[in-house]
């Protein structure tokens, strides 16, 4: 096997290219790793219908610019294969890298909540169609209602109209006081007051939540609650997400602490884990500029630059406050955890009803007995609901970590490694 | 542009497009059919949910995750 690669990044979104840069210039080898095509992660993701701001090109372009940075675009962990090796795959092979420090920058997902009608098709995540127009899918002329909670619903309906799409309902389910105290205090990041200005709606309605979708093959209309009045709105799709929840698997398969969905780091963004860092969301959620700094600090770190990395400690904790803000601010609505009715699928892969989860006790109990969570998604979709719904503690994850090929596992007996 | 097939039926693209990005585009928009028979679509579009699982050349990918090359075929029945 090869000589271990001297630092592992693993995504490359804004903290995953942050780390890169800061460790470059001492010349050891990186592999930075994502599983998506292209770096930049969700809030820079590029294509055919995505403008890029400057900053993003700038960082990618700086990438390139370093011959120890070797990037490895859509691969993915598929499992561990022994102490600080891990088994990859990408569209054509499967292979172990062994690593001496590793930053996880797995970033984080919308948190998605089953209501009725939530399978048809037209019904996606929030972030999820704002990725999907990015990718080149034509909105033009569609009729688009977005739903759920936070700043992301903004940047969603910018990114719809933007190319075309009417956008005639956004319902945020936070209240007037929790969404105006927020926005009073932006003039702390005057960047981001700017950003909220740039994204104003008149489609705009708060303390309003969608309470189901309808369509025979595919959406139609969707229904939504404002208070005690009921709006039904016709459209093409629904996009619906409840903010993001932290990427904590890898972490917490590798044996990181993970605590109220977080990976735990302490100030030099070192997990428990001896030559284990973690910055940006998987971290816990706190935007694009919290994760390049969190980033640069763990890749200062890793190549000894302890005084450079303390020096960003106050720049850290300047968008930390910002990210608290945000989290008080967006808290959900309890009344979104009673939006399914009894033939609500809760687990999309396996297709269980939420009647048959409700009565358990716990996760364990309603996985072994309905299946839920035992589908291609691993629970990524359905435990991290069923935490938000019924308070579940979610699975450790298993592996392989996603579908893999057999001759990908099978290098794990090359390695002298049981999966 | 870039030609592919999705299911038999030829589509043209942008180059970049990813592969959910064109089926949501074409046919029934859809990716999958679940266990319990009911047609899906892309939900999450960045590698988590797996709906948009399809067999790209006989190979099983995750459509928001690939790029559309000229000449793909890409199946979404099962």
């Amino acid at each position: 096997m090869n000589r271990p690669v001297d630092l592992l990044i693993i995504g490359a979104g804004p903290a995953g290219m942050a780390a890169a840069l800061a460790a470059a210039p001492s010349g050891i080898s990186i592999v930075l790793l994502d599983d998506n095509p292209l770096p930049g992660g969700q809030i820079w993701r590029d294509g055919p219908n995505a403008q890029l701001p400057t900053l993003a090109t700038d960082v990618r372009a700086q990438l390139q610019h370093y011959s120890n940075i070797h990037l490895h675009s859509g691969t993915k962990v598929v499992a561990l294969a022994g102490p600080k090796r891990l088994l990859l795959e990408d569209a054509e092979r499967g292979w172990v890298l062994a690593y001496d420090k590793l930053i996880l920058c797995t970033g984080a997902r919308e948190l998605l909540l089953p209501f009725p009608g939530w399978t048809l098709p037209g019904v996606t995540g929030a972030g999820g169609l704002q990725a999907l127009i990015k990718g080149g899918l034509p909105v033009s002329g569609e009729r688009i209602v977005i739903a759920g909670s936070g700043p992301l619903l903004l940047a969603s309906a910018a990114t719809a109209k933007k190319n075309g799409a009417e956008v005639v309902r956004i319902a945020e389910q936070a209240g007037r006081r929790a969404v105006s105290g927020f926005a009073m205090g932006l003039w702390r990041w005057p960047n981001k007051a700017l950003q909220a200005l740039t994204l104003a709606s008149g489609a705009y309605r708060l303390s309003a939540h969608v309470i189901e979708a309808f369509g025979s093959d595919r959406l139609e209309a969707v229904r939504v609650q404002k208070g005690s009045r009921v709006e039904d709105i016709a459209c093409d799709r629904l996009a619906c997400g409840f903010s993001l929840v932290p990427n904590t698997e890898m972490g917490s398969a590798l044996g990181c602490e993970v605590r109220n969905r977080a990976i735990v780091v302490d100030e030099w963004q070192a997990t428990g884990l001896t030559d284990h860092y973690a910055a940006g969301e998987c971290t816990g959620f706190g935007g694009s500029e919290l994760a390049q700094v969190e980033g640069r600090i763990a890749g200062l770190v890793v190549v000894g630059k302890q005084d450079e990395a303390r020096a960003l400690w106050p720049e850290r904790q300047r968008w930390q406050r910002f990210a608290d803000r945000l989290n008080n601010a967006f808290a959900l609505d309890p009344a979104l955890k009673t939006l399914s009715k009894a033939d609500t699928l809760v687990c999309r892969c396996e297709d269980v009803p939420y009647a048959e989860l409700a009565d358990h006790s716990g996760w364990n109990t309603a996985k072994l007995n309905t299946r839920c969570g035992m589908g291609a998604c691993q629970g990524r979709i359905c435990a991290t609901a069923a935490q938000t719904l019924f308070g579940w503690e979610p699975p450790h994850l298993r592996p392989p970590f996603s579908p893999a090929r057999i001759a990908t596992l099978a290098c794990l007996d090359d390695a002298g490694t049981a999966i | 542009m870039l030609e592919l097939s999705i299911d038999g039926q030829p589509l043209r693209v942008a180059p970049g497009t990813t592969v959910a990005a064109a089926l949501m585009a074409s046919g029934d928009h859809c990716s999958r059919t679940s266990i319990s028979g009911q047609r899906r679509a892309p939900l999450c579009g960045m590698g988590i949910c797996q709906e948009c699982r399809v067999t790209i050349d006989g190979l099983r990918r995750l459509s928001c995750q690939t790029l559309c090359r000229d000449g793909m075929h890409v199946e979404t029945q099962p």
